[in-house]
This record gives structure tokens, C-alpha cells and sequence, in this order.
């Protein structure tokens, strides 16, 4: 009767969990775990068979440990008590071997997969791929259409199906760049270009942000990407270069000064090459860096881009 | 004079305000108790003073408890705000206030919680254990506490006067620059950490050399027990990875003080190498902390099965493994920065071959179970929720060493679910077996048995309520360090349930100090009189508990591992050795204290920019060190006789009970 009852209670345990993982999931969108492009599909596929291979030493794991304990508890004395056993060299064989055979698997798929699904490897297609340029600002996001000589904060528009090179710096602190429907991310580091090769495979509205802590208004550097069909996207592209906004060299450092839960934004650019400036600009001498009103790295005593954040 | 303080910083919003005067709330009640009870006396001769590293372990774990207690309220206002900080709401603290507090709860709980329980718990037991009656160097050891001590004193003072880093627990540049955060909180963490690492290098160079050298005769490296090899293997990792640590927080103060550019965004300054170099640290920093509750586990599985564990020699290499590749995975930390496949591909497969003999000893630790009497006491439960959450961490750590897979977990929640999973499921899990196994040994008492297993319960149920969230909010796209978020994105549920699991946790904290207290009250219905309360089987179990402050009164030889149980077996009683012996002991000293104190007068003057306090500081550091190193009469003997005296009263004092 009491093992009855205890097994009853577990069960109602695990509905329960179960039933308020419903609730509570109902209608989320998992992200990783829903994914809209190629990259995120193969990194979904490649986390499902990690996962699966797990379970291969965490369940003798779980059932060894449960049904020891329960075998050998104290009171149970018909249970056989060896206390000088301690050591069978097949088992200890079996139990280096195993997770080495595991490991060696897992090594070799993380190899192919590593080269296969390296955010630096352009994406192969028949469409010929659309770059785009992403500088991490405080705190917003801004990606460049050096091709369409247009931009956008805090928006990104892309056809599906098509590859997209992206190209990415950071004219602020360190962040990372990640939309996890359609790919994993990349840090966005100021004075250099990382990559990330993405493809849509599916219309609709995706999720971006920035992954790593980059100051005061880094909760809301966040973002939407349309992926759309290439029509609509002609249409965007025409709209953005029809746009008022200019953006040069003095709009961008205005825009580029700390301001929060910026709107978007569509500009046309007319400045040439204003994203490998900004990568340069890092590079530059100290006479130069002046020039172009960098904050005053390394000096205490001068104002700072930023105000700070309580004593001063 | 003050260089950069000013009464700006002494100026807060509420909040904090709060918190401060909570602060000099509790300093002022014990203040009070103190000069209520006439203890200071006590306080100074038989605390600050004492050089007995079971007394030095005793203060460690307190300030560690205390320190939990801070990182824990650190906790609930983290939740409390990502609760309420949704849609047009923003909740009840700002941004840098929030960032502040995450990175304090992170600094605290490494640091000064992790770090303090694990040192704690290696003066109360490592010379117990190999049968020597101290450590290697007594007065170093309590300059090392006292330095971990100021440490996290530093951090405390930032609430009231300044600010703390709002950067992370890492303060990674460019971030931590002056550029971006020109205020002291960043300064107030690197100072804090170069005190209270500077401490550990130093007890990690002690325990090295009292295990090398100050084993008992016939106590060969193959006979010692698995947790002193595990403490051998975290010690290694301390005196290899610190210097970096050190190193690399001078390059970033040089930066932030003297406006180098090692690792500015410009003039040659390159952030990348930082985070290279800090997690050359930071890795093996997690291995310091989990090698020696691998350790506790051993023991305490052994013990509790009453049965030899299984595959020493397999576990003395998996430890070695373990102590080995923990300095070959670093880059793990930072798949996403773009390294390239080649480099990804062998950071990620190093660390999947740690998983290798870290499963091997999952294995040992079930087959010590398996054919033995399990004995289902507290610390045998933080052992199954150990092996429980322990491999969910685990196979979540296997997940993200692969790169492809990393891109789409790093910095989301997911990875915070996991490092908990770890730290929580692993490390704390250990040391609280550890600290519910050993207690009797130093209080000679057993702690309540059913309030453990309360505690054990509310921990193990928060701790999944708590972190299983976070995996899925990890799986959603939710980033850690968030401060507010969209109410479309349906997270805000599951930080209520996290949320929920925190409250329980701190049930589970809450019990564990009813736990202390209600067994002090009652403990002479827990009184341990033989000194082996669990059935023991390594050799501090031989001595009294409490044990005496020269530890053994005839030190034991070894001949086989598990001394102690064997001598049972054969029926051999150490208590009929009476052939007493003269024995030296270090003479208490107020240097370590001292000494420390000017180290902290150093940081915080450095923080301020208090130049003539950094010179009054340094040049008090200097003199105390060559006042001690001068003094030759630093130890004492403890004449045989006065061993019989000490020994005969404790006998009698048992058989009175």
C-alpha cells in the first residue's frame, strides 16, 4: 500500500510539472529550438544528436545510482556487503572505454561540424548573397547596405533564400550579435570585422539582440529582421534610399553618441565606405584618433563619452 | 588629501540606502553583543590571533555564510526585477544599479563564498587527515585568510561609500575601461580581488607543501586519501592560475590608473588578450572549486557505504586528468569571438575529454555504493542531488564544448542555468556533505539530522525550480544581464517560477542556520565521544572531537590507505598510546592581521586614488613582514607532560558525559 501511494505521489508529481509546463510554454516561441534558417537548422540538428548521445551514460547513470541506493540501503541485509571490494578491472575498462568511444564520436562530428558551420564560411547558393555591415553602437544596433547605399538602427531587412554576408564591428563596447532563429552568434569588437553567413529559409519576423553585457542601456539593444520575399524587400531597399535621413560621417557620430531604446531608423547613405572608417579609426595614430573625436581613452581627467555612473 | 572621494559618494538612491542601513544594522548589533558580553578579549586572543588552522577554518566558513547570506539577498533582487521590469514597466532598480548587483553576486559567490568554503574547509581537515598537527607555514596562513577577509570587506564598503563594478563578474575591456566606466566600482573589483588572490596563491603554495611534506610516516602519495589528492591537484591549479589573475588585474589597473592601453579598443590596446588571459584563470578557477568536492564525495561515499572506494588508483588518475586538461580548455569561454574552426574545433574537444574522467569517477563513487551498507544521512543526500544535477550539468557542459552548438547557447541563460548546475549542484552541493561530515570532528557535536534533510530537500526541489527556467528562457533567446524585457515574449512566467525556486532555495539556507543554531542548543544530545561518529575510516577520525589543538597527541602511522579502519578491523585502540613526546607549536600572532589590514588600506587608497595612503599603506606592510621575519621567537613547546594533563582531562570529560 505505501509503495502504492508513493508511486501515486511521484506520478502526480511529474503531471504536474508536466501541466504546468504546458501553461507555461503555451504559445512561446522557442527559439533555438524553431528555427528559420539554414545555419540554426543545423545547429539545432547538431544539438539534438549531442543530446541524444548523452542519454547514452546519463541513464545507466540515473537508473545505476537510484537502484544502488535502494538495493544496498542499510536495511536491507539480504543484500550482499563486500567492503574490501574495491576494484574488478573489466568494469573500470568499461567505464573509461565507454565515454572515450562517446567522446571520440562526438569529437569527430564536432570537427566537420566546426568547418561546416563556421560563422566565417560564406554560404553557398545560386543567388548572389547581399552584404551587410553592422556596427554595435551605444546602445543600438546599425547595419549599412554598402551595396544598396542605404542603412537602418535597430532594423534589419533581408530576402529569404538568399545567403547574407554579414560583416560586423563595434564602435563601443564589446557586444554580440545574435538572432537565434536564424543563426548562432558572433561578438561585434571594435577595431576589427567578424562574420556571421546566414539564409532564411522562411518568411516572418525574427528576434536579434545583443548577447554580451555591453553597459547602461544593454537590455535594449535589440532588434527585428524581416525576412520577406525579394519583392518586398526591393520595395524596403527603395523606400530607405528615398529616405530623408543622410547618413555621413556627422550624422553617424551623433547617432554613435549613448542613447537608449533608439527607433528605427532608415537613412541613404552617400558617405563611401563609412564602415571601414569606423573600423579604422581604432587603428589610427593619436594625432589622427583626435581628429575624429574618439573618446579620450586613458586619460582621467577628461570628459568621458559617458557620464558616470554615480560617483564622479 | 581624500583624492577622489568626495561626499558625492556617499549619495544613493533608497535602495541602496536600505541595504546599507540593513549593513550597519547587523555591524552594530554585533558590535553591541560584543562589548555586551565583554568578548573582545576573546575576540583578539582566541580568533583574530589564532594561527590553528582549525580555528582559521572555523572563521573562513563564517565570513563565507555570511558573504552567502549577501550574495543570496543579491539573488532575489535580480529576480524581483527581471519579474517586474517587463513591457512598459522597468521594474524597481535601474540599469547600473542591476548591473552592479550581478556583478557583485558573481564576484561574492566566487570569490569570497566558493573560494571561503573550499579554504575553510582544507584548514579544518587536510592536516587532520594526513595526521599532522598543522599546516606548513601557520602564520602564512592566517595572513592568507585575513587578505581573503579584507577582500570581501572591499567589496562591502563599495555599497556604502562609491559603487561597485557594473561590468560583469569579469569585467571584461573594453568595457571595464575608463572610457566606459570612469567611476571606482571597477576599481573597487580589481582592487578586492588583487588583495584576496594574493591570499589564495599563498594558501595554495601552503597546502602544497604541508601535503608534500608533512604527510605521517609511512603515508605514501598512493596511500593518501582521494580527497587530499583532489586538494593536491586544486592547489596546483591555484599556484599555476593566480599569478595570471594577479597579472592580468595589475594590466587592467595600469590601464585604468596610469592610462596604458593594454587592453583599450585603441592605441594598440587589444580586449581579446584580456579575455584570453582571465579565463586562463577562470577555467581552472572552476576545477579549484569542484576537484576538492569530488574530494568530500569520496570520502563521504566510502565512509557512508562502509565499504573501501571503488578504483583508488583510477580515481588518483582521473584526478590528475582532471588537474591536467582544466588548463587546456580555456578558449571554450569564447567560441563566439572568432577564432576560427581549427581553434574551436581543439578547445572543444579538450573539453569534452574532461568529461572522460570526471564520468570515470561518477562511476567509482556508484560502485563504492554498490555491495556496501548505505547509511542515507544528510551528507549521502547532498551526494545523490550531487550526482542528480551534476550530470544534468554535465551533459549541458558536453553540449556547449561543441562550438556549432555554443554559437547558440553562449551568453543566454542557458549557459547561467548551467555554470549553476555546476557551482550549485557540484561544488556547494560538496561542500555542505563536506561541512555536515566534518562538523563533529570540529564542534564535537553532530549537527540535526532532520533539519539537514529539510535544508538538503529545499535545495535540491529550489535549485530546479530555479534553474530549469533558465535553461528554457536560455532555449528562447532570453541573453543573461537583462534588466527588462518585451512582455510579447512570454518570459516573464518563467522568471516567476525561477523566482519561486530562489525563495525556496533561501528556505533551504534558512533551515541550514536553524540547523547550527538548534544544534549548538542541543548538543549534548549530539555529543560525539569516541571521536567517530560516522564510522570512519581515514585518520582524523582517530583523534577527539573536537580535536585538540595539537591535532594528534601521538602522531599515527600509516601503512595501508584507510589506517584507521583497518586498525578497528584488527581491533588496535590509539587511545592506550601513551608515549608522549615534546611537541613545537607556532605561537599565535597578530601580524597576519595586521599585515592584511595594511594590504586593504593599499586597495582602498588605490581606489580613491589616496596616493600617501598607498605609500603609509605599502610602507606598514613592508615593516610588519620584516618585524615577524625578525622575530625568532614565533614558536612554543608543549612539554609531555602537559600533553598527558590534556589528554587525561579530555578522557575524563568523556566519561563524565
Amino acid at each position: 500500500m505505501k509503495t502504492l501511494n508513493r508511486i501515486l505521489f511521484v506520478l502526480a508529481i511529474t503531471l504536474g510539472v508536466v501541466a504546468l509546463s504546458i501553461f507555461l510554454l503555451h504559445g512561446s516561441n522557442i527559439a533555438v529550438l524553431n528555427p528559420k534558417g539554414i545555419i540554426a537548422q543545423k545547429e539545432l540538428n547538431l544539438l539534438i544528436f549531442a543530446s541524444l548521445l548523452s542519454l547514452v551514460v546519463v541513464i545507466p547513470v540515473f537508473i545505476l545510482t537510484f537502484g544502488i541506493v535502494w538495493r544496498y540501503r542499510e536495511g536491507n541485509h539480504r543484500a550482499k556487503y563486500t567492503p574490501d571490494w574495491d576494484h574488478n578491472r573489466l568494469a573500470e575498462t568499461v567505464w573509461w572505454g565507454i565515454p572515450i568511444i562517446l567522446i571520440l564520436i562526438l569529437a569527430v562530428v564536432t570537427w566537420t561540424s566546426s568547418h561546416e558551420l563556421d560563422p566565417y564560411r560564406p554560404l553557398a547558393s545560386t543567388k548572389p548573397p547581399i552584404t551587410i555591415q553592422v556596427i554595435a553602437l551605444d546602445w543600438k544596433w546599425l547595419f549599412i547596405y554598402p551595396g544598396q547605399h542605404i542603412a537602418s538602427v535597430n532594423f534589419l531587412q533581408i530576402p529569404t533564400d538568399t545567403p547574407i554576408n554579414l560583416e560586423i564591428t563595434s564602435d563601443a563596447p564589446m557586444n554580440s550579435l545574435w538572432i537565434p532563429q536564424l543563426s548562432g552568434q558572433i561578438y561585434a569588437m571594435a577595431g576589427m570585422t567578424s562574420q556571421l553567413h546566414l539564409n532564411a529559409t522562411e518568411a516572418g519576423i525574427y528576434r536579434g539582440s545583443s548577447a554580451n553585457l555591453s553597459g547602461n542601456g544593454f537590455s535594449g539593444m535589440k532588434f527585428n529582421v524581416q525576412a520577406s520575399s525579394q519583392a518586398e524587400y526591393d520595395d524596403w531597399v527603395r523606400t530607405a534610399q528615398t529616405s530623408s535621413n543622410q547618413l555621413t560621417m556627422s550624422t553617424y557620430d551623433e547617432l554613435a553618441k549613448p542613447s537608449q531604446d533608439t527607433p528605427v531608423t532608415l537613412y541613404s547613405v552617400s558617405e563611401a565606405n563609412l564602415y571601414g572608417k569606423v573600423v579604422m579609426k581604432y587603428m589610427a595614430p593619436a594625432n589622427q584618433m583626435t581628429d575624429m573625436q574618439l573618446p579620450t581613452y586613458g586619460s582621467a581627467h577628461e570628459p568621458n563619452l559617458r557620464q558616470s555612473n554615480g560617483v564622479q | 588629501m581624500w583624492g577622489r572621494l568626495t561626499l558625492g559618494a556617499f549619495q544613493h538612491d533608497p535602495i541602496v540606502y536600505g541595504a546599507v542601513a540593513s549593513m550597519v544594522l547587523i555591524a552594530a548589533a554585533t558590535l553591541a553583543a560584543l562589548f555586551y558580553f565583554k568578548r573582545w578579549t576573546w575576540l583578539w586572543k582566541e580568533w583574530i590571533t589564532a594561527v590553528d588552522p582549525k580555528k582559521i577554518g572555523i572563521m573562513y566558513m563564517v565570513v563565507a555564510v555570511v558573504m552567502l547570506l549577501r550574495g543570496l539577498a543579491d539573488t532575489g533582487m535580480l529576480r524581483l526585477q527581471q519579474i517586474l521590469s517587463v513591457g512598459n514597466s522597468h521594474g524597481f532598480i535601474t540599469s547600473d544599479h542591476f548591473q552592479q548587483i550581478f556583478t557583485a553576486h558573481g564576484t561574492m559567490m566566487i570569490f569570497f563564498v566558493a573560494m571561503g568554503l573550499m579554504f575553510g574547509l582544507l584548514n579544518l581537515v587536510v592536516p587532520l587527515m594526513i595526521g599532522s598537527r598543522d599546516v606548513a607555514f601557520p602564520f602564512m596562513n592566517s595572513v592568507s585568510f585575513w587578505l581573503y577577509v579584507m577582500g570581501a570587506m572591499l567589496v562591502n564598503i563599495s555599497l556604502p561609500v562609491g559603487e561597485f563594478a557594473a561590468t560583469g563578474w569579469l569585467a571584461y575591456p573594453p568595457l571595464s575601461e575608463l572610457a566606459y566606466s570612469p567611476g571606482v566600482g571597477v576599481d573597487y573589483w580589481i582592487w578586492s580581488l588583487q588583495i584576496a588572490g594574493v591570499g589564495s596563491l599563498l594558501s595554495g603554495i601552503n597546502f602544497i607543501t604541508t601535503i608534500i611534506k608533512m604527510r605521517a610516516p609511512g603515508m605514501t602519495l598512493m596511500k593518501m586519501p582521494i580527497f587530499i589528492w583532489t586538494v593536491l591537484g586544486a592547489m596546483i591549479l591555484v599556484i599555476f592560475s593566480f599569478p595570471i589573475l594577479t597579472a592580468t588585474l595589475t594590466m587592467l589597473a595600469l590601464d585604468r590608473t596610469l592610462g596604458m592601453h593594454f587592453f583599450t579598443s585603441g592605441f594598440g590596446g587589444n580586449p581579446m588578450m584580456y579575455i584570453n588571459l582571465i579565463w586562463a584563470w577562470g577555467h581552472p578557477e572552476v576545477y579549484i572549486l569542484i576537484l576538492p568536492a569530488f574530494g568530500v564525495f569520496s570520502e563521504v561515499v566510502a565512509t557512508f557505504s562502509r565499504k573501501r572506494l571503488f578504483g583508488y588508483t583510477s580515481m588518483v588518475w582521473a584526478t590528475v586528468a582532471i588537474t591536467f586538461l582544466s588548463f587546456t580548455v580555456w578558449l571554450h569561454h569564447f567560441f563566439t569571438m572568432g577564432a576560427g574552426a581549427d581553434v574551436n574545433t581543439f578547445f572543444g574537444i579538450m573539453t569534452m575529454v574532461i568529461a572522460i574522467p570526471t564520468g570515470v569517477k561518477v562511476f567509482n563513487w556508484l560502485f563504492t555504493m554498490y555491495r556496501g551498507r548505505i547509511r542515507l544521512t544528510t551528507p549521502m543526500l547532498w551526494f545523490l542531488g550531487f550526482v542528480v544535477t551534476f550530470t544534468i550539468g554535465g551533459v549541458t557542459g558536453v553540449l556547449m564544448s561543441v562550438p556549432s552548438i555554443d554559437f547558440q547557447m553562449h551568453n543566454s541563460l542557458f549557459l547561467v542555468a548551467h555554470f549553476h548546475n555546476m557551482i550549485i549542484g557540484g561544488v556547494v552541493f560538496g561542500y555542505f556533505a563536506g561541512f555536515t561530515y566534518w562538523f563533529p570532528k570540529v564542534m564535537g557535536f553532530r549537527l540535526n539530522e532532520r533539519l539537514g534533510k529539510y535544508a538538503f530537500w529545499c535545495w535540491l526541489i529550489g535549485f530546479l525550480a530555479a534553474f530549469v527556467p533558465l535553461y528554457i528562457l536560455g532555449l528562447m533567446g532570453a541573453t543573461r544581464r537583462l534588466d527588462h524585457y518585451d512582455a510579447s515574449l512570454g518570459w516573464q512566467q518563467l522568471f516567476i517560477v525561477a523566482g519561486i525556486g530562489v525563495v525556496i532555495i533561501m528556505l533551504g539556507v534558512g533551515f541550514q542556520l536553524l540547523q547550527i543554531a538548534y544544534s549548538v542548543w542541543k548538543r549534548h544530545d549530539n555529543l560525539d565521544t569516541t571521536g567517530d561518529p560516522w564510522n570512519g575510516r581515514t585518520l582524523e577520525w582517530s583523534t577527539a572531537s573536537p580535536a585538540p589543538f595539537y591535532n594528534f597527541a601521538v602522531i599515527p602511522v600509516v601503512r595501508e590507505r584507510d589506517q584507521f579502519w583497518a586498525d578497528k578491523q584488527a581491533g588496535i585502540s590509539d587511545l592506550k598510546v601513551t608515549d608522549y613526546t615534546d611537541i613545537i607549536l607556532p605561537k599565535n600572532t597578530a601580524m597576519g592581521f595586521i599585515i592584511a589590514s595594511f594590504a586593504a588600506a593599499v586597495a582602498f587608497a588605490m581606489v580613491w586614488q589616496m596616493y600617501w595612503l598607498v605609500a603609509v599603506g605599502l610602507l606598514g606592510v613592508i615593516i610588519t613582514a620584516i618585524i615577524r621575519l625578525s622575530d625568532d621567537e614565533t614558536e612554543y613547546r608543549l612539554t609531555a607532560a602537559e600533553i598527558a594533563g590534556y589528554e587525561a582531562r579530555a578522557t575524563a570529560k568523556r566519561a563524565a558525559l
